[in-house]
């Protein structure tokens, strides 16, 4: 048995017996990583010397006898636009290549805490712009099921490490759908918070508003145990709920019987691929049987949603990056005449072109003549998206879509096609428009890809979505299934 | 449609200087949003209010007090050039 396949908890129970050491178990995910990474791709940096540190020293407590928590000693991987102090962020971007943040995102901390152990930072698009983790100004992650094809994006190399056996657990972050996205396209679990849930303390801002971090997990008990240790009120973070979501691990094992579903039919429109669809639909059917009540519902303002979230979301971005000068950190051009040319220059060369092109984007929306007609009408439609799943949800405690129109695609072939590229964020930008939580759980395979089915509930309902999603995965088991590598 | 001056405008409002291959992508996908967002139209968004703050926070205050902050060696680190203890940049006033 390889000790890097199985789960957190199955390791954690392992280690808590005393058959296996943290250093084991780091010395078998290593070994997996030196195994295959060179195909995948999926980590920035590797931070070997701080995790044999930590897991020392975890095993030391063990052996005198402390009680340690869920995640102590279990090896984890982060994404690279989150703040590890000492060592390097750099957003996958030229911008931030050198870049090492003096201090820790709130969640890197409270992990640490915990016990969980750095083994490296992943690969991501260029400051979590795009869906394909192909924006990277340094490399370009694979996805594990088949290396001629994209993880998904932005958090991609979370996704593909996790997918990969290459860590436990990995954080992400979801701004219109970067975790959820890569967790369907490398059948791995993707979790996405209620707004304001986790401290967005030392994630690097791209959208402030719909930005929240999340994790990717091997399995629903998984991912219920590290949720526990994320949520929580921050006051470094301004829009931090101040509520306690107690323990999810309660929503485990529980009966779904009477548990309302809405499938939005907006959602399974033309666009989505056949197959997928008809996986999605094969998983209602799994809950529908375990005695939960499906009915078709219709929610005419999601079509908006992608045009809403393009605009908000790169205005933010706009005013969020102007920071990056070249002044304080950061890149900085060679050649520059003036201060002025130092900005332009060290911009210019430090992002790459998507990064530009939100950037602009925002710059217009905000620019005094469109400010009315597409900043602000595109908070207005934002409203009014909210308002219309708040009355879904009056109604029904989840509501099921597909992740993603179609199952991953060739490295290359989407980034040519815009249309596609732009639809592709459709199922998953709602739950970050209206700040509502959301998860993408494996559901099958499509031509030997894995396919993730979306479960959304309203703010803070995060219990029915486990409910939901461990009732499916102990009657499918599909995450038992793992890539050839 | 957006025109060739109005992007080169608003490369420059966010500081930015486009090489033609950046500018003919930027370009397409630009009109491809603003296409999208033409959808906005069909709308009637006169009484609507703007949504601006998702969970209906405002104005989180804390105590004024006096914490521990970062040491100029610390905050110094990552500039990518400094002079004197501060960071240098070129002459501002001639």
């Amino acid at each position: 048995m390889d000790l890097f396949s199985l789960t957190l908890h199955e390791i954690r129970d392992m280690m808590r017996n005393g058959e296996i050491s943290s250093k084991e178990v780091l010395d078998s995910v290593y070994g997996r990583i030196e195994a295959v990474e060179d195909k995948i791709e999926a980590y920035l940096t590797l931070t070997k010397d701080y995790a044999y540190e930590a897991a020392e020293s975890i095993d030391k407590r063990r052996l005198k006898g402390e009680k340690l928590g869920d995640l102590a000693g279990i090896p984890m991987a982060v994404k690279d636009n989150i703040s590890t102090k000492g060592i390097k962020t750099t957003c996958a971007s030229k911008m931030l290549e050198n870049y090492i943040p003096p201090f820790d995102a709130h969640v890197f901390e409270k992990l640490k805490e915990a016990g969980a152990i750095l083994v490296g930072k992943t690969n991501l698009d260029e400051f979590a712009m795009g869906c394909s983790t192909e924006t990277s100004a340094f490399k370009i992650t694979k996805n594990p099921w088949d290396l001629e094809r994209v993880p998904g994006g932005s958090s991609g190399g979370s996704a593909a490490a996790v997918a990969a056996d290459e860590a436990y657990f990995a954080i992400g972050s979801d701004t219109g759908g970067s975790m959820r996205q890569p967790a369907s396209l490398c059948g791995v679990i993707g979790f996405k918070p209620t707004y304001g849930a986790i401290s967005r303390y030392g994630l690097v801002a791209f959208a402030s508003s719909f930005d929240q971090i999340g994790t990717f997990a091997k399995d629903v008990e998984d991912c219920a145990i590290i949720l526990n240790y994320l949520y929580g009120y921050d006051e470094k973070d301004t829009t931090s709920l101040p509520i306690e979501f107690g323990d999810f691990k309660e929503a485990l094992n529980k009966d779904i019987k009477g548990m309302k579903i809405g499938l939005p039919k907006e959602y399974y429109d033309k666009g989505i691929d056949g197959e997928v669809k008809e996986m999605i639909l094969d998983g209602v059917k799994v809950l529908e049987r375990l005695g939960a009540h499906v009915e078709e519902i219709s929610l005419p303002y999601a079509k908006y949603a992608v045009p809403v979230y393009y605009i908000i979301s790169s205005s933010e971005a706009s005013s969020n990056l102007a920071r990056f000068d070249g002044v304080r950190y950061g890149y900085r051009a060679k050649e520059y005449k003036d201060l002025e040319e130092l900005y332009v220059n060290s911009r210019s060369q430090g992002f790459g072109s998507e990064v530009k092109f939100r950037i602009m984007l925002g710059t217009y929306s905000l620019s005094s003549k469109c400010y009315d007609t597409h900043y602000n009408r595109a908070l207005k439609v934002r409203r009014l998206i909210k308002q219309e799943l708040e009355e879904a949800f009056v109604k029904y405690d989840i509501l099921i879509t597909p992740t993603y129109p179609t199952i991953a695609s060739k490295i290359g072939e989407k980034s040519e096609d815009l249309v596609a590229m732009y639809m592709s964020d459709i199922c998953t930008v709602t739950a970050n428009i209206a700040g509502i939580p959301a998860m993408s759980i494996p559901c099958g395979f499509s031509k030997g890809l894995p396919v993730g089915m979306q479960i959304m509930s309203k703010a803070m309902g995060e219990a029915d979505i486990i409910k939901a999603a461990h009732a499916f995965e102990k009657n499918t088991n599909y995450y038992k299934n793992k890539p050839t590598l | 449609m957006i025109e060739k001056k109005e992007l080169l405008n608003i490369a420059s409002l966010a500081k930015l200087k486009l090489s033609e291959e950046d500018e003919e992508k930027i370009t397409k996908k630009f009109n491809l949003v603003l296409n999208y967002a033409r959808m906005f139209d069909e709308l009637d968004l006169e009484n609507v209010e703007p949504l601006v703050n998702i969970n209906n926070l405002s104005n989180v205050m804390r105590e004024d007090e006096p914490m521990e902050s970062y040491d100029r060696e610390t905050l110094l680190a990552n500039a990518p050039e400094k002079l004197y203890g501060c960071i240098k940049v070129s002459k501002i006033i001639e």
